[in-house]
């Protein structure tokens, strides 16, 4: 009996995964948390309309750009953008999928959402432990008529490696000479200050616990959880808001027709009305493609992302790119995924 | 742990039986044969525990190689941890781990012995096993709940209460006074060190109670004949008797405390900064570990998190035999003494 019933389960198993392939190709992706949302939401839309399921694990960038070099998926995801030479190394290509932003937040007592403007150089200062009071004189020059007290700061930044910081620590390295030489740039960093919190939650959640506390985390986050964002003073010297309009405005400066392999960092880009600290997540895929049916699921996934995906992206307060990027990101995968024998998928 | 030696009397005198192949006359020789191939089965499984420490101490060692080349010995005492100039020390995360836990056991230890001491003892027979039941129940809750309870509900009560308490009174007293400074956070060593130790009372409280269980009615009855109060029973008695299993049962505990990580993430704060404090925001190996090895770019990076993970493995060994060399300690003293 029971040796009857193991081998009914077996053939049915055995049954299960020879047909699964016939029924549709899957896809699968693997990195940055940060785009997670909208990529899961698109893969929802598109399995609805395809019939092809996209399978992707925010496992965070490192991981992603780990597992696409090791071909254990059809594509990557980073925060960060690879460099030119680590490209070619790896035999990749990236393309930029979506935008979005980091916004700082903070928490006093009375003080309300956007009343709080800052500018790259306090935001360094602050974050290097300098000015450590909420009434320091830098502050309250920029902030006249709110009602800053003598209240310590306490900064609170990511504990775990994040594409997010790395837009923030690139965006203050190029304000603040200190914080280029003494900090750096990095998914990760050497903090000189304050307490981590694991992902954006994490960050809020101190954020929202600690009387004087500011931090940083994506808009999205931010917008969703209702966090008091402060204003941003921009490169052209302008007070800007963190909103879809000037993440857009911020895009439309960059140069990604002349930026190898796309990797343009949107941070402190002019622009009268651009929000300095605006990324662009990026795809990575072979530029020759093993199993070439499963590379065109990924590119005509991400053909009808771009056609039909911006209104999902937008309700989730991402960024869509812009149309002339996408024009780009399209002659680049006809120029650069082939198959084996040179032919382009798409 | 109800199968520990009441019964190993009779244990005892089944195996030697064996022993001496006087195996009993009806048994059919294909039970004999299934005899030695489970007695093979279970020889493997329990070889299988050693193959495997020794695979992960391997493992350990092999991916650590880079950041042990670079930096030797000397990676445990420094304190940098700067993954943007590649510079790593596990100092913070070293001294973050053995404190949180040490803060949990001198909670944890004496409240699950007197949990345990009220269960065996004290306890009316009906809420005995309502209580043991509750014990058991915390002990299954996911380490992730604690975390999450730890930052919602006992954080903002740290700040706003006990903390600034503490930094009132304990703040002033000298040198000690160090450890209770700077402002309420909430978060911080102090906090994952309080978290821990509720997560290890039911640990070591259930150990402990089933070990005073397992001692002879006979002689607890008989220290209370000769007129010894409930306190001297246990401490003369009832403890001598169970050592072994206390220690074993704190020992489990202390296990827990020191790999504990999604708890202690929540709640330690995640700075890689040494601090006087046990206020301040520190690290522990494993809140680290889980924090940063997904976005662990650069060999050394990745090197020197595994190589964390191997000081960990060491931590607890280490643990382990000084509890293995106190137990024969004292029963080498126990010897001489009667």
């Amino acid at each position: 009996m029971r040796i009857n019933a193991f081998s009914r389960i077996a053939a049915l198993a055995a049954a299960a995964t020879i047909s699964a392939p016939a029924l549709a190709v899957d896809i699968t992706g693997a990195g940055a948390t940060f785009p997670y949302p909208i990529y899961a939401k698109w893969a929802e839309a598109y399995r609805k309309q395809s019939g092809v399921r996209l399978n992707y694990q925010s496992i965070g960038s490192g991981g992603g750009i780990k597992q696409i070099t090791a071909k254990t998926v059809q594509f990557g995801a980073s925060d960060k953008p690879l460099d030119a030479a680590d490209l070619k190394k790896y035999g990749l290509m990236q393309f930029p999928a979506i935008m979005g932003g980091v916004v700082p937040v903070y928490n006093i007592k009375g003080i309300g959402a956007g009343e709080i403007t800052l500018t790259g150089t306090m935001l360094a200062d602050i974050y290097l432990g300098k000015i450590k009071k909420w009434n320091d004189a830098a502050i309250v020059a920029f902030n006249a008529g709110v009602r800053l007290s003598d209240q310590a700061i306490t900064v609170v930044h990511r504990s775990d490696g994040s594409g997010t910081t790395f837009l923030f620590a690139n965006y203050l390295s190029k304000v603040s000479d200190e914080w280029q030489s003494k900090i750096g740039e990095g998914t990760s960093l050497g903090w000189p200050s304050g307490v981590g919190g694991k992902g954006n939650e994490g960050v809020a959640n101190y954020v929202s616990r600690i009387d004087g506390a500011i931090g940083y985390v994506e808009y999205a986050y931010a917008k969703q959880n209702k966090l008091a964002t402060a204003k941003l003073v921009n490169r052209e010297g302008t007070t800007v808001s963190p909103n879809e309009n000037s993440f857009k405005s911020a895009a439309a400066g960059a140069d990604w027709r002349k930026t190898p392999g796309m990797a343009v960092l949107l941070t402190n880009q002019p622009g009268k009305l651009a929000w300095p600290i605006t990324g662009a997540s990026f795809i990575l895929m072979h530029t020759k493609q093993q199993n070439p049916e499963r590379g065109r699921e990924v590119l005509k996934f991400f053909d009808w992302a771009f056609a039909s995906g911006d209104r999902m992206a937008a309700e989730l307060d991402y960024v869509p790119m812009p149309e002339s990027v996408v024009v780009l990101i399209k002659s680049a995968w006809k120029a650069q995924i082939k198959d084996a024998t040179g032919k382009p998928l798409y | 742990m109800s199968a520990v030696p009441v019964s190993g009397a009779d244990y005892g005198i089944a195996m030697t039986v064996q022993r001496n192949g006087a195996t009993p006359p009806r048994r059919a020789a294909s039970g004999r044969w299934k005899d030695a191939a489970f007695a093979w089965l279970t020889r493997l499984f329990a070889l299988m525990v050693f193959s495997i420490l020794a695979a992960i101490l391997f493992s350990l060692v092999m991916g650590s190689t880079q950041s042990l080349d670079k930096y030797g010995i000397s990676f445990i005492w420094r304190d940098d941890w700067n993954p943007v100039r590649e510079d790593f020390g596990a100092l913070v995360p070293i001294y973050g781990t053995l404190m949180t836990s040490l803060i949990a056991m001198l909670i944890g230890v004496p409240v699950s012995f007197g949990i345990a001491l009220f269960l065996t003892e004290l306890s009316p027979l009906w809420l005995k096993r309502p209580l043991g039941t509750a014990i058991e129940l915390l002990a299954g809750i996911p380490s992730i709940i604690y975390g999450m309870w730890g930052l919602f509900v006992f954080v903002p009560l740290f700040q706003s209460h006990i903390q600034p308490l503490l930094i009132k009174t304990l703040g002033n007293v000298p040198v000690l006074g160090l450890l209770f400074e700077g402002p309420p956070l909430g978060i911080g060593m102090l906090t994952a060190g309080v978290i821990l130790s509720i997560m290890v009372i039911p640990f070591i409280t259930a150990v402990m109670r089933d070990v005073f269980e397992l001692v002879p009615p006979l002689l607890r009855e008989s220290a209370y004949a000769l007129g010894g109060t409930t306190w001297e029973v246990v401490w003369r008695v009832v403890l001598p008797y169970t050592r072994i299993g206390v220690i074993g049962g704190i020992m489990l505990g202390l296990g827990r405390a020191l790999g504990e990580t999604m708890a202690v993430t929540f709640v330690i704060g995640n700075a890689h900064r040494l601090s006087a404090s046990l206020m301040q925001p520190g690290n522990s190996i494993a809140s680290a570990l889980a924090n940063e090895f997904t976005e662990a770019v650069g060999d050394l990076y990745f090197s020197s998190l595994i190589e964390l993970g191997l000081i960990l493995f060491v931590i607890t060994s280490i643990v382990l035999g000084l509890s293995k060399l106190l137990l024969m300690r004292l029963s080498r003293q126990e010897g001489t003494r009667t």
